[in-house]
């Protein structure tokens, strides 16, 4: 008897995860885009990654061709004038986001990924493995981010793989601080415990019971995380630390044409533009995001709001998706 | 022991731990993972000779343990070695940078914190007002921007296309500080004032609200307390303890954040000595610069927990 509704407790444990955490997401990225803030933070990030995707294809010339005067005027010939190399400004403005884009989606998924994984083991095993996994991220959170990535690319050189992997292990200790503040409150809830004595192995408790629950501050890492992987991609770009020349790339594009400002400040000014409003775009949806998961726990909490967006406090735990609790207390 | 020396100790070493545990990475990291630094700095086609002299320079024939050794005894006696780039001692080279960096830190988290504070009281006191929709929308916005698009911005603005008020770049005559060319130092500070002061702006206001709508606050308010008085001595003292601690969180921003406005601006600071140094590969000036960020890190993070516990009375009392 016990046996056969422990089974049929699994499975409709399996069910709901299978489920919710996917219909939990969406709810809540559909919830922030019908937010006035989050529609404009999405029309803002989308009009860019438009650009960056369909740019490539509609470039009237090659982007790394000489086809013009060094800093030349706007012409019909080139309609943002020349680089600082004579080569259109335009072709390389719509050619020139698409692998900025591509590593700033990478570097986030690997450091939510790792994040994710070190925040839930420290919370779910505690004792030394907790002490451990938290004391290495005090350690790493004692680089800045950016000097943490000029230190790996140092090494290796700007390889452009090493720059995603090193921007992504920087953003791994944030989200585990995040991850695990949210997640200790969790493995202490009587359904886990309730598991545990029915003998469900360690792992499945991380990624059946907990995980599911974690839905609502991880969509909300990944939101802030990938505004601040574009941020670190473009600025080591324009550190000269990106993809190497002659390949067009917005931010290595601003501090190449720098120069020649007072000139044609159009190869400045287009690539910086791109990039701020991609930057203003995730980030507001982002904050919209955030906003709608904590109101819809309840008490919304500014100081919480302000603190997650230095990476000051963790995601406060009222954030946790509250649907998916009463689901598991039911079980 | 009361729980201000038990948090100091505590914290003092936590902080010589985290700062041990950081310069063995950053030592692994420059001198281990590459496999051989030597033909890191020289290049893949260097002849064997070139490589065994820097090998010597570098102390790479020895062991790790005693190379780790040596290059944590010198930096304790104050020998940070030679720059590889152009041998001359590390310190010579790094020193003044450290003094223009700090001076370019300093001067903009003053400034900006000063002013984020001041708006996040003025807007907490008009809540949900037209004023506060435009502030907070524009901090929003702020927060989101690269560094190197606010010092383009400024350059632009300033200093090429629309006005030419202030120079674009701040390239100082090597051997002088910043304080002898202060319209050098404008540019740069105003840029790192632009993008801190919306995070400490976003705490002070969301800090505020939460004081104004305590139950003490309406206490005060039903007592007749004017409005002015409410808000300064019954409300911001309540909301510093986060306050205090975003002001810290942009100081450690700002150790990063100098990185690129140095750069932008060609501003002689230890960020645009970290750049150099990576792009010519001189590990000893990395090392060294990369463990004083991390030292500055240590030290923020501990003035900050003292300064939120003295502000805080409930915590200053022993449990």
């Amino acid at each position: 008897m016990t046996a056969v509704r422990s089974t049929a407790r699994r499975a409709a444990g399996a069910a709901a995860w299978r489920r919710g955490p996917r219909r939990s997401s969406l709810d809540l990225l559909s919830r922030a885009a019908r937010t006035p803030r989050g529609m404009f933070g999405l029309i803002l990030a989308g009009l860019v990654v438009a650009v960056a995707v369909i740019g490539p294809f509609a470039a009237p010339h090659s982007a790394t061709a000489f086809t013009t005067l060094d800093y030349a005027k706007p012409s019909a010939e080139a309609l943002l004038g020349g680089d600082t190399l004579g080569r259109d400004v335009l072709s390389r403005v719509l050619d020139g986001g698409w692998v900025l884009l591509l590593m700033a989606v990478a570097a986030t998924a690997i450091g939510v990924a790792l994040g994710t994984i070190a925040g839930i083991t420290a919370a779910y095993l505690r004792g030394p493995a907790e002490t451990a996994i938290m004391r290495s991220v005090d350690v790493i959170l004692s680089f800045p981010q950016l000097v943490f990535a000029l230190l790996l690319v140092s090494l290796v050189g700007p390889r452009l793989w090493l720059i995603v992997l090193a921007v992504g292990f920087s953003h791994a200790p944030q989200v585990a601080r995040v991850i695990h503040a949210a997640s200790v409150s969790i493995s202490e809830r009587p359904y886990i415990k309730a598991k545990e004595l029915n003998g469900v192995r360690p792992l499945r408790i991380m990624l059946g019971e907990i995980l599911p629950n974690l839905v609502t501050p991880i969509v909300v890492e990944v939101g802030l995380r990938l505004t601040f992987s574009i941020v670190v991609m473009a600025g080591l770009s324009f550190l000269g630390f990106g993809q190497p020349p002659p390949a067009p790339n917005w931010g290595y594009m601003i501090s190449e044409n720098r120069v020649g400002l007072a000139l044609n400040p159009w190869g400045v000014v287009v690539p910086a533009v791109l990039i701020a409003l991609l930057t203003v775009g995730t980030n507001t949806f982002g904050d919209a995001a955030a906003r709608v998961s904590i109101g819809a726990a309840g008490r919304p909490s500014e100081v919480a709001l302000a603190g997650a967006a230095i990476g000051a406090v963790g995601v406060p735990e009222e954030t946790i998706d509250a649907g998916t609790d009463e689901e598991g207390g039911a079980l | 022991m009361s729980p201000l020396a038990r948090l100091l100790t505590g914290r003092l070493v936590l902080g010589v731990i985290t700062l041990a545990v950081v310069s063995v990475l950053i030592f692994l990291a420059t001198e281990v993972l590459p496999g051989n630094a030597a033909y890191a700095v020289l290049g893949h086609n260097a002849s064997p000779a070139e490589v065994h002299s820097l090998e010597i320079q570098l102390h790479l024939n020895r062991g790790i343990l005693a190379q780790y050794g040596s290059w944590v005894s010198g930096l304790l006696s104050g020998n940070l070695g030679t720059s590889i780039a152009n041998s001359s001692p590390v310190w010579g080279l790094v020193a003044p940078r450290l003094v223009n960096s700090a001076v370019l830190a300093i001067t903009a988290g003053v400034i900006g914190s000063v002013i984020a504070v001041l708006l996040g009281v003025l807007v907490a006191a008009r809540k949900d007002s037209r004023l506060d929709d435009a502030v907070s929308s524009l901090a929003l916005a702020i927060t989101a921007l690269p560094e190197f698009v606010v010092a383009i911005a400024l350059v632009i603005l300033l200093s090429t296309v629309v006005w030419h008020i202030l120079p674009g770049v701040s390239v100082l005559p090597p051997g002088t500080y910043a304080w002898s060319e202060p319209r050098l130092l404008v540019l740069p500070v105003a840029a790192l004032v632009i993008i801190i002061v919306p995070y400490i702006f976003r705490m002070t206001r969301a800090a505020m609200i939460e004081a104004l709508d305590s139950d003490f606050c309406e206490m005060a308010r039903l007592k007749g307390v004017p409005p002015r008085r409410l808000l300064l001595v019954h409300a911001l003292p309540n909301a510093l303890p986060p306050i205090i601690q975003v002001i810290a969180l942009t100081f450690l921003y700002l150790a990063g954040g100098i990185v690129i406005v140095e750069n932008a601006f060609a501003y002689p600071g230890i960020g645009q000595g970290l750049v150099n140094a990576v792009s010519a590969r001189d590990i000893p000036v990395i090392q060294f610069i990369v463990l004083a960020l991390a030292a500055f890190y240590v030290v923020v993070n501990i003035v900050a927990d003292v300064t939120v516990l003295l502000l805080s009375p409930h915590r200053r009392v022993a449990r």
